[in-house]
């Protein structure tokens, strides 16, 4: 147990170490008004789905409460920890929101998400207020609901858990810095194509988060495989197995 | 118990070697090199935070409490939902 509380702390205390943040993040300034408030306004009824769902789900099963503050925990390490890559020199984080997704579902990933980025928007300088809602849509909503759908998708297909899981953390965060990508062109392009900025900055994405998005899958198939093998019964009551649903 | 060390142990690992690098600014983030560019470019440069949580030595201690309460809180919940031997669903019952 105390083993167990002191990774836990020395994790979160590395994460917490505080500096400029190197991320993927839309930093503060960079969205005019309008395109700002607008990421808001799409941002707020996913936040609010996610909570109405921690509600009813939290009445029916007592461990749920446990397991979406374990996943927030979780996001929020892994969405503010820089990896580098040394090939590109450069360095870039994982979002952990493919992995939240298949747990606790998609609402509530935004909103595990959403106090995440909070959190490192006010004291991390990671990210940022006014942008808070553009980078809640790109790794909250379309990361956390593109990794939900991949996961399902290839179960459907009849894959073993673990590479639906590898999957769905891949193209969850190639799905967020795609969106990241439109979020930037949409409010910059100017007079100039959309079509083409988008494609620049998703190309200039690419490099780093090429090895990244596959370092995410391999992260999210390792932690599904652990829970798989130490405690399937909460897979299932969670529904991402067969069997009993809570 | 031993798998799950290891993990953490290379997590622990990964996340200092890295924070290390990023600070002695051997690997500029894509933020950087990727987003402040096109930013720049458009003429909407990155702005200071709106909440500046200031600098030195009391952001590090506010950090490291920070650290050691939500290390705690995940070890509790983490002992809770993952113990060896019970089942979830009898104790949704």
């Amino acid at each position: 147990m105390t083993k167990r509380l002191a990774w836990a702390a020395a994790v979160l205390t590395l994460c917490a170490i505080p500096d400029a943040a190197y991320a993927m993040h839309i930093t503060e300034g960079i969205l005019p008004a309008p395109w700002a408030g607008l990421w808001y306004l799409v941002a707020i009824p996913f936040v609010a789905w996610g909570l109405r769902e921690l509600r009813l789900r939290s009445s029916s099963t007592p461990f749920f409460k446990p397991m979406v503050g374990l996943v927030g925990a979780a996001v929020f390490v892994i969405s503010c920890m820089p990896i580098p890559v040394p090939v590109v020199g450069s360095c870039s984080h994982p979002a952990g929101t493919g992995l939240a997704a298949i747990l606790i579902g998609p609402a509530l990933t935004a909103v595990v998400a959403s106090i995440a980025l909070l959190l490192q928007a006010l004291f991390l300088a990671h990210g940022g207020l006014t942008t808070l809602g553009a980078n809640i849509v790109s790794m909250g909503i379309v990361g956390g609901l593109t990794g939900y759908a991949v996961f399902h998708a290839a179960r459907r297909a009849r894959l073993p858990l673990w590479v639906a899981a590898f999957l769905a953390g891949l193209l969850a965060d190639w799905a967020t810095y795609a969106t990241t990508a439109f979020e930037l062109a949409s409010a910059l392009h100017g007079n100039g194509s959309l079509g083409g900025m988008f494609g620049a900055i998703a190309l200039a994405f690419l490099p780093t988060q090429l090895p990244i998005g596959i370092l995410e899958g391999v992260l999210t198939a390792g932690v599904y495989r652990f829970v798989q093998s130490r405690r399937p019964s909460l897979l299932e009551c969670l529904g991402v197995l067969p069997g009993r649903a809570a | 118990m031993r798998k799950l060390s290891a993990a953490v142990l290379a997590i622990v690992i990964l996340a200092a070697v890295s924070v290390g690098l990023v600070q002695a600014g051997a690997w500029p983030g894509v933020d950087e090199t990727v987003v402040e560019k096109y930013a720049t470019a458009a003429g909407r440069p990155p702005q200071s935070p709106l909440f500046d949580p200031g600098e030195g030595d009391l952001r590090v201690f506010v950090f490291l409490i920070a650290g050691i309460v939500g290390g705690f809180v995940a070890g509790y919940y983490f002992r809770e939902l993952f113990p060896r031997k019970s089942n979830p669903c009898e104790k949704s019952r």
